[in-house]
């Protein structure tokens, strides 16, 4: 009878501690994941390598998967062209006219160009090396805004180095792993490009706002600047190369400045990533290689 | 012996296919969709497969399992560690707390329940993350977002019920 008291009792008790054992569990985790956030906003080693050699692991998954996507792409665009080719047709022999007078006006200034350069002695700026990479995933939603691309440090992919494209500024690379790498977009909340306003020739920082818009700022109250002007990469900072395109203005009041990137990142499929030999505005990763290596001039990621 | 062995990798490949459907919708939810502001208001499928499961088969989804497919998608999306799995892990407590209702209902019951968590867990990432960043993140975007994923939720649903019902089956009655 004691015996059967006994076990009643321990049966008893066992549903009580598992239900505790599981409620610790769950609050274990909790307090583990919050700890990770905190050590995560300090920017750890071993975090951020976690992070890079995950990514660096499904990046082939993602390559993979994204190709279907770019397949449809093709199709869609070519089925968009076969239907527009008369329109499209017009609007290239006007465009090629108008390019016939630009070419003329730009080997005269290339002449000009040549002869004043001449005559000052002018070192020329270092043309940069590139790497061209396909965009596998578009990560981060509304809260981090950033793009991964097929291309890390075997293709001499570095931290800091500009990402542009065909239309003009992208972003810059924040993480790199092997095989792959992480853009931080110009619209995410990190992002501060120098940059110059053409019509105006002021000095201003493109700040992302997490928005397809981003901001202006550091533009002096009295400045002229007005909608539709052209803001390009000033080259301060040693990061973009100075002239390319970022944006232009769409929005233009005493409170702030909002600009439209030339850049359509939903039809971004290839990305350019410039390396200009500098360290730029980013502080050199923590394991920076014993041996420098060197990039080649061009050349598609694989 | 044989049919032991396939039996047993049958079992597991039962037992895996939560998890596995999970981390496809991890990469789905990712990809680089040619749609002017998908990126933004892409819809949070992860979730709807933590959900769907919790409710429906909660022994093969378990909290460990959950954390780290969000410790997984904070590394993909470049989020804080622990951001995701601290959603998913609230999301699975709620849901698990709330399952008895859901079970046996009909599906404007189970969607209704989904509508609930979704908005909630939105939030909390909304705000968590607007902590970290140090700065306001634009709520616009999050409301349409989670809109998109509540609308988005019976597609999924309904996907992700074919591979139960094809893969996995019912959940032994608790």
């Amino acid at each position: 009878m004691a015996k059967r008291n006994a076990s009643m009792s321990v049966a008893g008790l066992a549903v009580p501690v598992r239900i505790w054992a599981q409620r610790f569990a769950f609050l274990a985790l909790l307090a583990f994941a919050f700890a990770l956030m905190l050590l995560s906003k300090a920017e750890t080693g071993a975090l951020q390598n976690a992070r890079i050699v995950i990514v660096d692991s499904v990046a082939p998954i993602l390559s993979v998967m994204s190709r279907p996507v770019e397949a449809g792409q093709e199709v869609s665009s070519s089925v968009k062209t076969y239907f527009l080719v008369h329109a499209e047709n017009d609007r290239l022999r006007q465009e090629n006219e108008r390019l016939i007078r630009w070419m003329q006006t730009a080997r005269q200034l290339e002449v000009e160009n040549a002869t004043l350069r001449a005559q000052l002695e002018y070192v020329p700026e270092l043309s940069p090396r590139a790497v061209t990479a396909r965009v596998i995933a578009d990560t981060g939603g509304g809260f981090f805004h950033s793009l991964l691309i097929n291309a890390g440090a075997r293709h001499f992919v570095q931290r800091g180095q500009a990402v542009v494209s065909r239309a003009g500024v992208v972003g810059r690379i924040a993480e790199v792993g092997d095989r792959s790498a992480r853009v931080l977009l110009l619209t995410d909340l990190n992002s501060r490009i120098p940059a110059i306003v053409e019509s105006t020739g002021d000095r201003v920082i493109v700040t992302g706002n997490n928005t397809r818009w981003p901001g202006v700022t550091y533009l002096a109250s009295n400045s002229p600047v007005s909608v539709g002007d052209r803001v390009v990469t000033s080259g301060h900072g040693g990061v973009f190369p100075p002239g390319l395109p970022i944006g232009t203005v769409s929005e233009a009041s005493e409170t702030r400045t909002v600009l439209q990137p030339v850049v359509d990142i939903a039809r971004l499929s290839e990305a350019r990533i410039l390396d200009y030999g500098v360290e730029g505005i980013l502080p050199p990763p923590e394991k920076v290689p014993a041996v420098e290596k060197t990039a080649p001039q061009a050349g598609p990621a694989k | 012996m044989n049919q032991t062995g396939i039996g047993t990798i049958g079992d597991f490949a039962r037992r895996v296919v939560p998890g596995v459907t999970t981390m496809l919708l991890v990469f789905l939810s990712h990809l680089h969709l040619p749609l002017p502001f998908y990126a933004d208001i892409s819809p949070a499928l992860p979730l709807m497969a933590v959900y769907y499961w919790v409710v429906f088969r909660p022994d093969l989804m378990p909290r460990i399992l959950v954390f780290a497919i969000g410790l997984f998608q904070d590394a993909l999306i470049g989020a804080p560690f622990g951001l995701s799995a601290m959603i998913y892990l609230l999301t699975h407590a709620f849901v698990l707390s709330q399952r008895q209702f859901l079970v046996g209902k009909p599906f404007w019951i189970f969607w209704s329940g989904f509508a609930i968590v979704a908005p909630v867990a939105g939030a909390l990432t909304w705000i968590i993350a607007s902590v970290v960043r140090g700065a306001f993140l634009p709520s616009d975007i999050v409301l349409a977002s989670i809109g998109l994923t509540v609308v988005v939720f019976p597609v999924v649903a309904w996907c992700l019920l074919y591979s139960q019902r094809w893969l996995v089956g019912e959940a032994e009655p608790s």
